[in-house]
């Protein structure tokens, strides 16, 4: 599955790809057959209405659930049986639909938490936590480029819902990662943070492949070169958000839901 | 578990308010205080009665490492406390040990039986994990109950306390107060340490949020793993001090009473805060012996004190003080 021309054509390698995943929960089946293909320095919107297996291709993709069928393939390792913090150690780290900061740290310490792996500074029990001040400059520079820096010293339950999302976008690109996986990003955010997170990421994926599930298709219009389409857990259309978008089967599943 | 600090906007502005200035020298001035008190005590309380103090709130800081600042409800740690003091009570009458290496093979006890009861209870969370750590516990108890070395009902008797590092006779009063207290002092500093360090800022990023935890990378058991031996062994290191203490080690410190008592300490202090337990465990034990004179039964005032507590202030004692005004002048909020 490894594709052979990797080196030649960095624009077209797959990081991420999935073949024929499929999840059951007892006799409901939540994904089927579902294969897709994340490209370097790409970004990759995943579309659908609610309930159409979107968060469960996203589980399933990160380990944090066992794909009852199919194989998953990262920079061209099997992870298909990885657990999950192993495959967020090797480069593949998400974002969660429901906001997931560490509620009552500091957003500074929300993001020197992401930095210290990376930096071998997390088994240490007999340091004092001053230790940890040489990520400052690192996480300040993640704070600045989100525009966070000014409540910086804030505790994160704090912080509007919004502007935890902006903050998870931060603690997510601590880890450098190579391929980014984010749960609607923008859900709940104000039009100013939209237009800084959508910068945002179009600058990491000048060096990384990103896959995301957005609502807001004016935002896939505008940041995404590829486009799935889920529906009731199979793929129902791919391609650019232009074949995507004039695809009648798509139109119809989106009815009444586009203009929302 | 424990998410006793979400219930405070009121003092959602003090996060972000500047600690006065001044602030940390009247906390070092506490701190001194604090310490004369206990350098002066013994000569205006029973000494007995404030050792046994020092070993329970040694205790419930040790319990409170997994409660308070990683997120988990162990319901078996009376296992490494009444564990540890049987070990040094062994190697002390038994095998002859000073003190201090008595202490030492408790503590070394303790964290191996952490190891084998954590590595087989943070498969699970939440109540799942409490009851798994009970049920590993009373195996325990039941060990302790049947083995030949605890001598069964009548538990290890008459145990030397011996000389401390072959010089200090221990069989003084204040010599034994003075050690117990350096010890929980000791205690109290490597916990300190401990919480406060990079890797205590991961167990807090777990107690936060585990799955974000995991998604940033962090093998969450193996952290979980090392939070729960680091809290036997303290919690062995007060067990063991306990045996020296009393000389003696029964049943009733590794039965699921004293599981329980760890756990209302902790709750009544307040969880998640340095000295909470400390004053939590002055407190209970400080109730029990008054009662004991009154013949009126201990565990009907705990259970009005525990309700109390949850219905009252859920923070614990020093948790509701920490977020007072006062408290938060003294920049003593974090809320972590």
């Amino acid at each position: 599955m490894t594709n052979a021309v990797q080196h030649q054509q960095p624009e077209s390698q797959a990081v991420l790809s999935a073949r024929g995943l499929r999840r059951d929960f007892g006799a409901f089946t939540a994904v089927r057959d579902v294969d897709i293909d994340v490209r370097h320095a790409e970004v990759h919107a995943l579309i659908g209405p609610n309930g159409a297996g979107k968060t469960t291709v996203f589980n399933l993709l990160t380990k944090f659930l066992q794909p009852t069928a199919g194989s998953i393939m990262l920079m061209g390792q099997d992870i298909t049986r990885t657990p999950p913090d192993k495959v967020a150690r090797m480069g593949l780290v998400r974002s969660f639909q429901i906001s997931a900061v560490f509620p009552h740290l500091s957003v500074l310490d929300n993001v020197r938490v992401a930095l210290q792996r990376n930096n071998h500074l997390s088994y240490q029990f007999w340091q004092p936590l001053s230790a940890l001040n040489r990520l400052n400059e690192q996480a300040e520079a993640l704070l600045a480029s989100v525009g966070l820096t000014r409540e910086r010293n804030a505790l994160a339950a704090d912080l509007s819902y919004g502007r935890k999302r902006v903050l998870e976008i931060a603690t997510t690109l601590a880890l450098d990662p190579k391929v980014l996986l984010l749960d609607e990003p923008m859900a709940g955010m104000g039009q100013e943070d939209i237009g800084t997170i959508a910068n945002l990421i179009r600058e990491v994926a000048k060096t990384r492949a990103v896959l995301m599930v957005e609502h807001n298709l004016s935002v896939v219009a505008d940041l995404c070169q590829h486009v799935t389409v889920l529906q009731r857990g199979e793929i129902l259309a791919e391609g650019d958000y232009d074949t995507v978008s004039r695809d009648p089967r798509v139109r119809t599943a989106y009815m009444g839901t586009e203009e929302a | 578990m424990a998410r006793t600090h979400s219930t405070a906007p009121a003092s959602i502005a003090a996060a972000d308010s500047v600690v006065p200035a001044g602030a940390s020298g009247l906390r070092l001035g506490l701190a001194l205080l604090a310490l004369a008190l206990l350098l002066a005590a013994p000569f205006f309380v029973y000494p007995i009665f404030l050792m046994k103090v020092l070993c329970f709130a040694l205790f419930a800081c040790a319990f409170n490492v997994l409660l308070g600042y990683t997120g988990l409800l162990s319901f078996g740690h009376a296992a490494f406390f009444g564990g540890a003091a049987y070990f040094t009570a062994h190697a002390v009458k038994e095998w002859g040990f000073p003190p201090e290496l008595g202490i030492l093979t408790g503590v070394i006890g303790a964290a191996a039986l952490g190891f084998v009861m954590g590595a087989l209870a943070i498969r699970r969370q939440g109540i799942y994990f409490a009851m798994i750590t009970l049920a590993l516990s009373q195996m325990f108890f039941f060990f302790c109950l049947q083995a030949k070395f605890t001598q069964g009902e009548d538990g290890i008797q008459s145990v030397p306390r011996g000389h401390l590092l072959g010089m200090i006779d221990l069989n003084q009063p204040l010599a034994m107060y003075y050690t117990v207290a350096g010890t929980f002092l000791i205690g109290l500093f490597l916990i300190w340490r401990f919480v406060h360090s990079p890797f205590g800022m991961i167990l807090k990023s777990i107690r936060e949020n585990e799955a974000r935890a995991t998604s940033l990378g962090y093998s969450v058991q193996r952290y979980k793993l090392g939070a729960f031996v680091f809290s036997a062994a303290m919690a062995g290191l007060a067990g063991g001090l306990k045996a020296l203490v009393f000389q003696f080690a029964t049943l009733t410190d590794v039965g699921w009473q004293m599981s329980g008592e760890v756990i209302l300490m902790t709750l009544l202090g307040g969880i998640g805060t340095m000295f909470g337990p400390v004053v939590g465990a002055g407190f209970i034990v400080g109730l029990g012996n008054y009662l004991a004179t009154t013949g009126f039964p201990v565990t009907i005032i705990t259970g009005v004190v525990f309700m109390v507590c949850v219905l009252l202030f859920r923070r614990g004692i020093i948790g509701e003080f920490n977020a007072s005004r006062l408290g938060r002048r003294l920049g003593l909020d974090h809320r972590h």
